[in-house]
């Protein structure tokens, strides 16, 4: 019994040291004095994260990759929380096949997305950019998204929104007073992540993005010189703190509420 | 008091090819205590939906005081509603609870506050106004049902088997409760369950359903006593059923031939025709006698007892009587297992006990 438990710790730390060692040397290296990534390490320093503060272009393209993040998370989750509604409450004709159609960008490659949108989008004659970079993600985000809401509805008592009709309340005020606080942790994990999910995203944005640089775009215009490698390990260094305290969030989020009823203590009668 | 406070005119509702509710009309009084009974899938819950407002007929209309509803959305409807599973608000406490159907009712401060101390009062839940439903019992969780749809004064209260999800005990104390409170406040409730014994003990009247339609609509003790027939005479209490048919008419009396028993002379309520042969005799195991000696009565016959179940109040026997190819279901308060040497009995049927009904 003990030497199996022991090789199963040997393998998870194994699983673990080889998902997370090559992440910490990112941060790291964005403290090491030098412009290579290699050991031995030559010195502290924070000179990399001091010129981040400098760089022009960087800026934009962290304002780019918040701006297209937030139109699409909050368009995705808003087209998302209505699909989860209509999927979990009511049974109708075509129910899978739009179940189907939703889920798509999930399951085809990403290239072949991108592909399709830059030939539909450059065949519209429309200049390429930010707008079809955020269309691209609004349709890779929903699906995340739905998923998540339809785990937060599916446990939803719908007899609460009668109960609301019952008491006097017409359909808009049942949505604000019952149904939305009680989706609330879900539609903000759905935020949370679908926002991650797009500023992290680099293969739509390559395609459609033009000259209009997204965060991702302009790590790896970056890397091509030398030079400016370090400030880039310094930026990734960061954004993965930021991105891991916001998936945090969203699975705490997603959870909340979930378990009060069974958490709480029943007083007797 | 109005005889026709709710009057449900024609109403059908169907789900596809299923008839949820089939062409049914009645009334319902003001201030009466009205319970739809039936098993499920019988339509009773279908007919409270659609007094409520959560569901649309299919044909026919809803009045309720005069007005007509058929058309009104739940929000607009004179009724409030106590859910199965009481449906309290999870996000918001006892007293927001209780609240949450006054904002659009017009109030002052200062009467919310009355309103809600009394209904509080009422259903004893003074002292709870902070909790959340997850701190609460099964049995508070009723009362907070209650207290809510009470709270805003409905001329009818709806409740969809607000006793299920209770225990026996407590089940018990709150049928008394209920009652108890519906007259204390003389509002018309429309009660749904599939338990009998809960329909029976608290309502002035019941209205028994099966398949989407009435199939009696009477005092309690009318159900018990004259069922009109054979679904109401099976579903209400126990019974025995005996094939038979009728031969002529005696005034309010019938001929009848009861199979493998003979001829005999018995009540004819229900003003079955002569000469059918698509009628049953239906004896309550609990009006029959069961004795070790033979009786005087009407009909007396020598039976075995097949099994025996002790029930505390009382014990059932299963009787098999020679030449009658069917167990009998004979109860007793004053023999218990031990009573009878080798199994013989003999059970006693007065005419007076057995109804004639007819098939459909």
């Amino acid at each position: 019994m003990n030497e199996k438990n022991n090789s199963l710790l040997v393998y998870t730390l194994i699983y673990f040291g080889f998902l997370y060692i090559p992440v910490l040397f990112l941060p790291i290296f964005s403290f090491n004095d030098a412009n290579y990534m290699s050991f031995p390490l030559a010195g502290f320093t924070t000179d990399h994260y001091e010129e981040m503060w400098s760089k022009r272009n960087l800026h934009k393209a962290l304002w780019a990759s918040v701006k297209v993040g937030v139109v699409a998370s909050v368009v995705s989750t808003a087209i998302a929380l209505l699909a989860a509604k209509a999927f979990v409450r009511y049974k109708f004709r075509g129910q899978n096949v739009s179940y189907g159609a939703i889920m798509m960008p999930f399951l085809i490659p990403e290239i072949i997305l991108a592909v399709s949108i830059l030939i539909i989008w450059i065949n519209l004659g429309f200049p390429l950019g930010l707008v079809p970079v955020t269309i691209g993600h609004i349709l890779f985000c929903t699906p995340f998204a739905m998923l998540i809401l339809i785990a937060r509805i599916e446990g939803f008592d719908f007899s609460l929104e009668e109960a609301s009709r019952d008491l006097g309340e017409n359909a808009w005020g049942t949505f604000y007073r019952v149904s939305l606080p009680l989706y609330l942790p879900g539609i903000i994990a759905a935020l949370l992540l679908s926002f991650i999910i797009s500023f992290d995203e680099f293969i739509l944005a390559f395609f459609l993005s033009g000259s209009d640089a997204t965060l991702p775009m302009y790590m790896w215009n970056q890397m091509r010189f030398v030079k400016k490698l370090p400030h880039v390990l310094a930026l990734g260094a960061v954004i993965i703190v930021f991105t891991t305290f916001i998936v945090l969030l969203a699975f705490w989020l997603r959870n909340v509420g979930q378990g009060k009823e069974k958490q709480d203590i029943a007083i007797k009668l | 008091m109005n005889e026709n406070f709710i009057q449900i005119n024609g109403i059908s509702k169907h789900f596809g090819n299923v008839k949820a509710v089939d062409d049914v009309s009645f009334s319902i009084k003001e201030g009466e205590f009205f319970s739809l009974l039936g098993p499920s899938g019988c339509g009773k819950t279908t007919l409270l939906r659609l007094l409520a407002g959560f569901e649309y007929p299919t044909n026919g209309n809803l009045l309720i005081d005069g007005s007509d509803i058929t058309a009104l959305p739940p929000d607009k409807r004179p009724t409030n509603m106590v859910f199965q599973n009481y449906a309290i608000f999870p996000h918001i406490n006892v007293e927001q609870n209780i609240k949450f159907g006054l904002r659009k009712l017009g109030l002052t401060d200062d009467e919310i506050k009355k309103r809600v101390d009394d209904v509080l009062a009422l259903v004893k839940l003074e002292g709870y106004e902070e909790r959340f439903s997850g701190q609460l019992s099964g049995g508070q969780r009723q009362r907070v049902a209650l207290a809510r749809a009470l709270v805003r004064q409905p001329k009818v209260l709806l409740l969809d088997e607000p006793l299920g999800a209770l225990d026996k005990k407590l089940r018990d104390e709150m049928q008394l409760e209920l009652r108890t409170l519906q007259k204390e406040i003389g509002i018309t409730f429309v009660f749904v369950t599939h338990d009998q014994q809960e329909a029976i003990s608290m309502s002035d009247r019941v209205a028994v359903m099966s398949e989407g339609k009435i199939q009696q609509l009477s005092a309690p003790n009318e159900l018990y006593k004259n069922p009109e027939n054979i679904f109401v005479s099976d579903f209400i209490g126990e019974t025995n059923f005996l094939k038979a048919s009728t031969k002529s008419k005696d005034g309010d009396h019938i001929n009848v031939a009861i199979e493998d028993l003979g001829d005999f002379k018995v009540k004819n309520n229900l003003n079955i025709p002569e000469n059918s042969s698509d009628v049953v005799c239906s004896v309550r195991p609990e009006s029959m006698m069961i004795s070790r000696d033979k009786s005087d009565w009407d009909i007396c016959l020598e039976a075995k007892i097949n099994q025996t179940s002790y029930l505390g109040e009382m014990t059932r026997f299963y009787v098999e009587v020679s030449g009658i190819n069917k167990v009998i279901t004979v109860s007793s308060q004053h023999f218990d297992n031990q009573s009878f040497e080798n199994n013989t009995c003999f059970i006693s049927i007065s005419l007076e006990d057995i109804s004639l009904l007819q098939k459909k």
